[in-house]
């Protein structure tokens, strides 16, 4: 056929630099084939140039599903944060509280892991940090009954967010992903139309595995945006290319550190040469 | 996906019937399709072009070419290849046999698991008739040394006392003494989360070992890792020359294609795996389990 082909050696390196990037082999494919689609065959040839729309082509799909979250929705504004085991949840918290804390607004936190070691210290330590209220029971204690307080607690305090910090699962385990779904509709059932935002954390360390739990903890609880944590490391955190072009899920913000001020908005355009640096 | 590497191979392989022998061409064919797994699993790119290369030079090297099930033939050696890479046949069990109190030390990136598995830890050497102290050495987490006492509580171990103004290294020295005072035979230190690319910190870890001198240094990672693994890996075995890694949160759905990479650039033994959150959830590593893992079967 006519159609534009990208040169063997050309299509290795930049296979190698997108699957370390974890991208996956299915989303490096689809971005190599629409570069071919949209070149000539003599512009197939020019490393530069396909190099230069191979960006694009990432740029316009993380662009396509990129939107900031909307605080002024709902008061108060109800977040649940959901995750594995580890990512970054009840640390996102604190560096958010913190974040609109500074902004003037009046933040809650809702300790609703109460299953990890000392978790609830911890975020009471991030309370502290930023200055905000932490709803919080014993280890062990029912987290639907967190969050049931907490949202009470939002509503009485007139709080214009409500952070919940949930305990870290595997999106394989159903019974805790019934947890999870349970905490959901006694939120719904204290504040109409909560939680407002549920925000699922990925560490941008994860492989191909992120994508499952993105479309699993979507299935649950209808996740409607993203976190990525951990990119002050060396891994790219590329899943979120698949993620965006599988499910439209767009990434708020970006963990670059675990102080309290290590936390950005995402940034197609940045993201996206820092996978090629 | 066992089957579907069997099928895809049947059909890389079909394509030849009645065409006389096979050719290179043909087993390239095939390493494609392996190729298109290990990515999928996880394993590092360039980990990955190795394995392949290796692989090819043992198939062409046999009569894989004349054989009636070259699929069979071709899987056999891929399975076997991997699970010598994982390991296979190597001793992986830890080593204590040293004067107690005897140091073993846990480190890796953050949220790994090291809290958790340090108390996993202490609990399975409890069972085996040791008597460990859990060591906090991480003053930076909030709430990490808290996290340890309690993981310490649920378990009935014992928990070296440290506040979050000491220093690291000076904590672990204390723990020491006062084990060879107390009659603790092993010392667990919980260390804190780092990256591999946080040179201040990397030094910390390096005074802790050359002070303590810890009989096992136990990299921490987990399972869920991407292509980055390698990177880390390297890293702290650079840093550090670790004993050992235990693998945490094999308990989800993860591929776990970081196990060979790891493996692959450290050439350090994967000792254990955390199967689960609870504090019993710690288990031996089977090199061949896992390379059927990583090859979906
Ligand atoms: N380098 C780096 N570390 C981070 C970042 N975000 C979180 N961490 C660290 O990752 C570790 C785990 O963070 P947590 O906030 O406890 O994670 P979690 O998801 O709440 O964990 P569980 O509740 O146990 O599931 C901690 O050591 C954090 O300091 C980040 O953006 N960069
Ligand atoms: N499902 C599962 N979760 C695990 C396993 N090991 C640890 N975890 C969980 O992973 C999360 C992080 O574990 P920690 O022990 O706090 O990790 P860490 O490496 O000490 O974290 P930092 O000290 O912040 O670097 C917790 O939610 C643990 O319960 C495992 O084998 N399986
Ligand atoms: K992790
Ligand atoms: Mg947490
Ligand atoms: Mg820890």
């Amino acid at each position: 056929s006519g159609r534009a082909r990208v040169d063997d050696d050309l299509l290795e390196e930049l296979e190698e630099v997108l699957i370390t990037a974890d991208l996956g082999m299915q989303t490096t494919r689809q971005l190599v084939d629409a570069v071919e689609e949209r070149l000539g065959r003599s512009e197939a040839a020019d490393p530069q140039l396909v190099r230069q729309v191979l960006k694009q082509e990432m740029i316009s799909r993380l662009a396509a599903v990129d939107s900031p979250l909307d605080l002024e929705q709902a008061r108060p504004m109800v977040i649940m944060v959901v995750g594995v085991n580890g990512v970054g949840k009840t640390t996102t918290i604190g560096k958010l509280a913190r974040l609109w804390t500074s902004r003037g607004k009046k933040v809650v936190l809702g300790a609703g892991d109460t299953f990890r070691a000392a978790a609830a210290e911890q975020l009471a330590i991030w309370g502290e940090r930023a200055g905000v209220d932490v709803i919080r029971h014993a280890e062990g204690a029912d987290p639907g009954a967190v969050a049931f307080d907490a949202a009470r607690a939002a509503v009485a305090r007139k709080a214009d967010i409500l952070l919940l910090d949930t305990a870290g699962r595997l999106h394989t385990k159903a019974n805790l992903m019934e947890e999870l779904k349970k905490i959901r509709r006694i939120l719904e059932r204290e504040i109409p139309g909560a939680p407002h935002e549920t925000l699922l954390v990925l560490d941008a360390t994860t492989g191909q595995n992120a994508l499952i739990q993105a479309r699993l903890f979507k299935e649950a609880v209808e996740v409607n945006g993203l976190v990525l944590t951990k990119l002050d490391g060396t891994a790219r955190g590329g899943i979120i290319v698949a993620i965006a072009n599988d499910l439209g899920l767009p990434v708020r913000f970006v963990g670059i550190g675990e102080g309290a001020d290590d936390l950005r908005p995402f940034d197609p355009e940045m993201f996206v040469r820092a996978l090629f640096e | 996906m066992f089957d579907n590497l069997t099928e895809k191979f049947d059909t890389v392989f079909k394509k030849l019937r009645g065409r006389g022998r096979l050719s290179e061409e043909n087993i390239k064919d095939a390493l494609r399709e392996v190729r298109l797994v290990l990515l999928e699993a996880d394993v590092n790119f360039r980990v990955v072009k190795d394995f392949i290369a290796a692989v090819r030079d043992r198939a062409l090297g046999q009569d894989v070419l004349k054989s009636l099930t070259p699929a069979q033939q071709v899987i056999k050696i891929v399975r076997e290849e991997l699970a010598r890479l994982m390991g296979e046949g190597e001793a992986n069990a830890l080593d204590l046999a040293a004067r107690p109190p005897v140091p073993v030390m846990l480190c890796g990136l953050q949220g790994a698991g090291k809290t958790t598995t340090c108390g996993k830890l202490a609990l399975s050497l409890r069972r085996q008739k040791r008597n460990p102290l859990l060591v906090p050495a991480d003053i930076y987490r909030p709430a990490a040394i808290e996290q340890l006492k309690t993981v310490g509580r649920q378990i009935n171990v014992e928990v070296f006392d440290s506040q979050p103004g000491q220093d690291p290294v000076k904590i672990c020295e204390a723990a020491r003494a006062y084990a060879e005072l107390n009659g603790f035979d092993t010392l667990i230190l919980d260390t804190a989360g780092r990256l591999h690319i946080d040179s201040e910190l990397m030094q910390e870890l390096v005074r802790i070992r050359d002070s303590l001198e810890p009989r096992e240094i136990l990299f921490v990672a987990d399972a869920m890792t991407g292509q980055d693994a390698v990177n880390v890996a390297e890293s702290f075995n650079q840093v550090l020359d670790i004993s050992g890694v235990i693998l945490t949160k094999l308990d989800g759905d993860a591929r776990g294609g970081a196990a060979l990479s790891i493996r692959a650039v450290t050439g350090k033994p994967i000792k254990l795996v955390g199967m689960g959150e609870k504090l019993d959830a710690l288990e031996v590593f089977h090199p061949d389990r896992m390379a059927q893992r990583i090859l979906g079967m």
